[in-house]
């Protein structure tokens, strides 16, 4: 039953374009059954959802849900941490790249990552794109790929005249939009966000979702947040996850509600969802 | 891992064959060099091992070397093993409480730059090549009063200080001020506060920086072939001349063209490094435990 | 903050309280051991060019570079050049073939072994370095040398023999070879250990994000983890160099004696530390007693180069990084 409810986070509609109906999205990543466990504790559990092309997809739910695990699932970052494993299947262009016999390079050169900290590498800005075109061999019109990965990251007036300086000279705001750059240079199929605004200011968030919106068509995004409103202003679709206990005290986190955006915030199925958008908890 | 590719529109796998390959290449010879370090490891205690085991017998260190000797009489090295108690101990008694007053002075009492300034004269002093050691001593106490065992302690303290002193500033510097506030708040004066409260908590990283230092110079030559190398056969305990010391003996030994020399030689080595490594591996244990200690508290 | 700050802070309520006869008593004594230790590094530096003098009045600085060392009373020369010249090739070419491999073994340990490996291994590294040069100098002497002897000194001079490099192989194997492998192997651990360390250091986020953008292990190593750690390797090579040119036990067992510069890699020489472990006790005169310290003096200045140059890159990485990471805005 979905009685309109009055949402604390007020869906913005005008700036947005309208998503395309159902039957004419793409899927690009099926998801079936994952669960992702670290030594022995299960940290999300029983994931089935379709992630759809040309979409910003976002991520939302309390601290601890697991939402950073099961993002990182789907470019295989998990493989770093020891005593990680996962069952269940994301199948992405046909291909279960949870597999074990699945490279997880070639898997990362299509699905790209942008971190909650912005992470330059201490090179000059110029280097800091262009590394990752030099070594993945993309070394044709180096520089006018590095101008472009730039400018479309909304960063290429502020540094054009400072390419050599180090990275690290510029502000949080820029080193994560220097980050993206980095991410988008070496066209991936798929870029995936793990909070990427939660260390900045208002102004560098605002920069950031506005990339999303306007980069959306050529890629796929997948945004973890932690902030609701940035959920309700950039995502297409919406997939909400929750903390489900059991017994001894065991917690994991569940995919509760996956839907369009603005029914997840205006029209809820799950109460659990309700509650988290309307504050009540969480 | 074998590795399919991914396929599909807008995939790029550019040059990924090759990538992949010279990645495995460079991960290969990581492991090779690994196994080179730890190949040539084995090979040493091997030989060792092997080659001394035969002359290892209770009369090496109960028995004193018969130079030149002709018959199969029984002989061993006991004169290198007394004598390197005595000079390892006395280094020991002369490069602990030295180190360990430095160690106090600069965390406990001295303004930062005075600390750096010893802190540096610390790191030099443990890069001065142990032979250059040897000259100082030789130097300083052998010329016009001949060797003894007291110079040879005394040159392997000057090796051990660095070492003992650096060791006690780590640990000191990891009891935590409250402690020190507490002593003081209490009315304790300082002095009383650093050596019966703060000192005691010290005593498992002293432990083990003497355990390390020991093992060090356990085995240390050159300083001893200028301080106490010109040595009679017989076993002697008193350092008021000069000692024979194991590492000496193998180093003389080694020279020898005797076989039976060299037999010698290998057992004593078998010992030295049966007891170096003893020490060192339990010196590390020993400091892993405290570690875990000290930050549980 | 030491705890003379602390103790000022509880002290200065109380003005005019009479100093503690037990805290001046401590302060002072340790105090003295600190200056002690002090006055003990000045005092090596004074006594091993007192020792030299004689030389140093005798030949002045042109002993660095004279090639000649003869003792035979009525003839006596000495000069350093050629154990300078032994310093400079068998620490260069151990520091060349420890490099590498102090590398690998660190990336083994810090990036590609499993986990269960990483601390046994570490262990058995650092045990390498615990092993007594007189115990490596005796391995080298009477297995090493020969082993080196039979199978690559004279296989390559059969095949290479044209090259003055690959010369004829002395005997016994008692060779500059033979002291370059003895060298690599007391020094690859102190390399690695540093090293080691380095890599484990570099903040795992640029790891990551490197690797996230598709690149392989190697490719994340070459272009985030060396530079990274670039001063800090350069630093642990510097330490290790200095290691090796201080070495004079071990190089003197295998390294076969020898007083003239020559190509020959096989054949005999000397360096700096093995020529005096080998003649001080054989030393009659003065002079010659002089001449050896005054290479002692030669070796102390380089081993303190060696060091403070390391430490002095070690500093000065230390505060690049801790600037470098504060630039947040």
């Amino acid at each position: 039953m979905s009685t309109t409810i009055e949402p604390t986070v007020r869906v913005e509609t005008t700036r947005r374009q309208p998503m395309p109906p159902r039957e004419r999205l793409e899927t690009i990543f099926h998801v079936d059954g994952l669960d992702a466990i670290y030594s022995g504790k299960t940290a999300v559990k029983g994931v089935t959802m379709e992630i759809y092309k040309n979409l910003v997809t976002a991520i939302i739910g309390p601290s601890g849900c697991g939402k950073s695990t099961y993002i990182r699932c789907f470019n295989r970052m998990n493989d770093l941490i020891p005593g990680f494993t996962q069952t269940g299947t994301i199948h992405y262009h046909g291909q279960d790249i949870c597999g074990s016999n699945i490279d997880a390079v070639a898997v990362r050169r299509n699905i790209g990552m942008v971190f909650q900290r912005p992470n330059p590498f201490p090179k000059s800005i110029h280097d800091n794109v262009a590394w990752g075109l030099k070594v993945l061999g993309m070394k044709d019109n180096l520089d006018e790929r590095v101008e472009r990965a730039l400018t479309r990251a909304a960063l290429w007036d502020e540094v054009k005249d400072r390419l050599k300086a180090s990275a690290l000279s510029l502000s949080g705001g820029q080193q994560q939009r220097l980050c993206i750059a980095r991410a988008i240079a070496v066209e991936p199929d798929v870029v995936l966000m793990d909070e990427p605004a939660s260390a900045l200011d208002p102004i560098a968030t605002q920069a950031i979702e506005q990339l999303m919106h306007d980069l959306k068509s050529e890629y796929t995004f997948v945004i973890v947040t932690h902030n609701m409103q940035q959920a309700a202003r950039v995502a297409d679709m919406t997939a909400f996850f929750s903390i489900s206990q059991g017994e001894e005290g065991r917690r994991w986190g569940e995919l509760i509600e996956y839907d369009a955006t603005e029914k997840i915030f205006t029209a809820p199925a799950d109460k659990k969802t309700e509650d988290y958008v309307t504050g009540r908890f969480g | 891992m074998s590795a399919q590719g991914l396929t599909g529109p807008r995939l790029r796998l550019d040059h990924l064959a090759r990538r992949r390959r010279v990645n495995r290449l460079m991960e290969g010879l990581a492991w090779v060099a690994a196994a080179i370090a730890i190949a040539i490891l084995g090979i040493v205690v091997y030989s060792v091992a092997r080659k001394g085991s035969s002359e290892l017998n209770l009369n090496l260190l109960t028995k004193d070397p018969i130079p030149f000797s002709l018959t199969n009489a029984p002989q061993g090295l006991a004169n290198a093993f007394a004598g390197s108690l005595v000079i390892v101990g006395l280094a020991t008694a002369m490069a602990l409480p030295v180190g360990i007053l430095v160690a106090v002075y600069l965390n406990e009492f001295a303004p930062a730059s005075i600390r750096n300034g010893v802190s540096l004269v610390l790191d030099i002093l443990n890069g001065v090549p142990a032979i250059v050691i040897g000259i100082f001593v030789f130097g300083l106490f052998v010329v016009g009063h001949g060797q003894n065992g007291f110079d040879g302690a005394f040159a392997l303290a000057c090796l051990m200080l660095p070492l003992v002193a650096r060791a006690t500033m780590e640990v000191l510097a990891l009891v935590p001020n409250s402690l020190r506030e507490a002593g003081l708040g209490l009315g304790i004066p300082q002095w009383r506060t650093t050596l019966s409260i703060v000192l005691p908590q010290t005593i498992g990283g002293i432990v083990t920086g003497t355990v390390l230092a020991v093992a060090r110079v356990a085995g240390e030559t050159a300083p001893l072939l200028f301080t106490s190398s010109l040595v009679g056969t017989q076993t002697s305990w008193n350092p008021h001349h000069a000692l024979q010391s194991i590492p000496v003996a193998i180093f003389e030994l080694s020279e020898s063209p005797d076989p039976k020399d060299h037999a010698r030689a290998w057992a004593a080595a078998l010992v030295l490094l049966l007891f170096i490594l003893v020490a060192s591996l339990g010196g590390r244990w020993l400091a892993t435990r405290s570690r875990a200690k000290m930050a549980s508290r | 903050m030491t705890a003379l700050d602390l103790t000022d802070a509880v002290r200065r309520p109380f003005t005019g309280r009479r100093v503690r006869f037990g805290d001046v008593s401590l302060q002072v004594v340790a105090g003295a051991a600190a200056a002690a230790t002090t006055v003990l590094v000045g005092l090596i530096t004074w006594k091993v060019i007192d020792g030299a003098r004689p030389a140093i009045s005798r030949y002045g600085l042109h002993f660095i570079w004279r090639i000649a060392w003869n003792p035979v009373v009525g003839r006596e020369v000495y000069g350093a050049g050629s154990f300078l010249f032994g310093t400079a090739i068998t620490s260069f070419f151990a520091l060349l073939l420890a490099a590498p491999l102090a590398m690998g073994i660190a990336l083994f340990l810090s990036e590609l072994a499993p986990r269960g490996f990483r601390a046994p291994v570490t262990a058995l590294v650092e045990t390498l370095a615990a092993v007594p040069s007189v115990v490596i100098g005796l391995w080298g002497i009477l297995v090493l040398g020969p082993a080196l002897r039979t199978h690559i000194e004279g296989w390559l001079h059969s095949i290479f023999g044209f090259i003055p490099l690959f010369g004829d192989p002395s005997p016994a194997g008692a060779s500059i070879f033979t002291a370059v492998i003895v060298l690599t192997i007391m020094i690859l651990p102190i390399v690695s250990s540093i090293s080691r360390e380095l890599f484990l250091g570099v903040p795992h986020e640029l790891k990551e994000g490197a690797l996230a953008l598709g690149t392989t292990r190697w490719e994340m190593v070459r272009g985030v983890v060396f530079p990274y750690a670039r001063g800090g390797i350069a630093a642990a090579l510097i330490l290790g160099l200095g290691r090796a040119m201080g070495e004079a036990i071990a190089v003197t067992q295998v390294i076969g004696g020898g007083v003239f510069i020559h190509a020959n890699l096989f054949g005999g020489g000397d360096t700096l530390a093995s020529k005096i472990a080998a003649s001080y006790q054989g030393s009659t005169t003065n002079l010659s007693t002089a001449s050896l310290v005054y290479l002692g003096l030669i070796l102390l200045v380089f081993s303190l180069l060696a060091n403070v140059t390391a430490q002095w890159i070690v500093r000065r990485v230390a505060r690049k990084h801790g600037i470098t990471r504060g630039g947040h805005a």
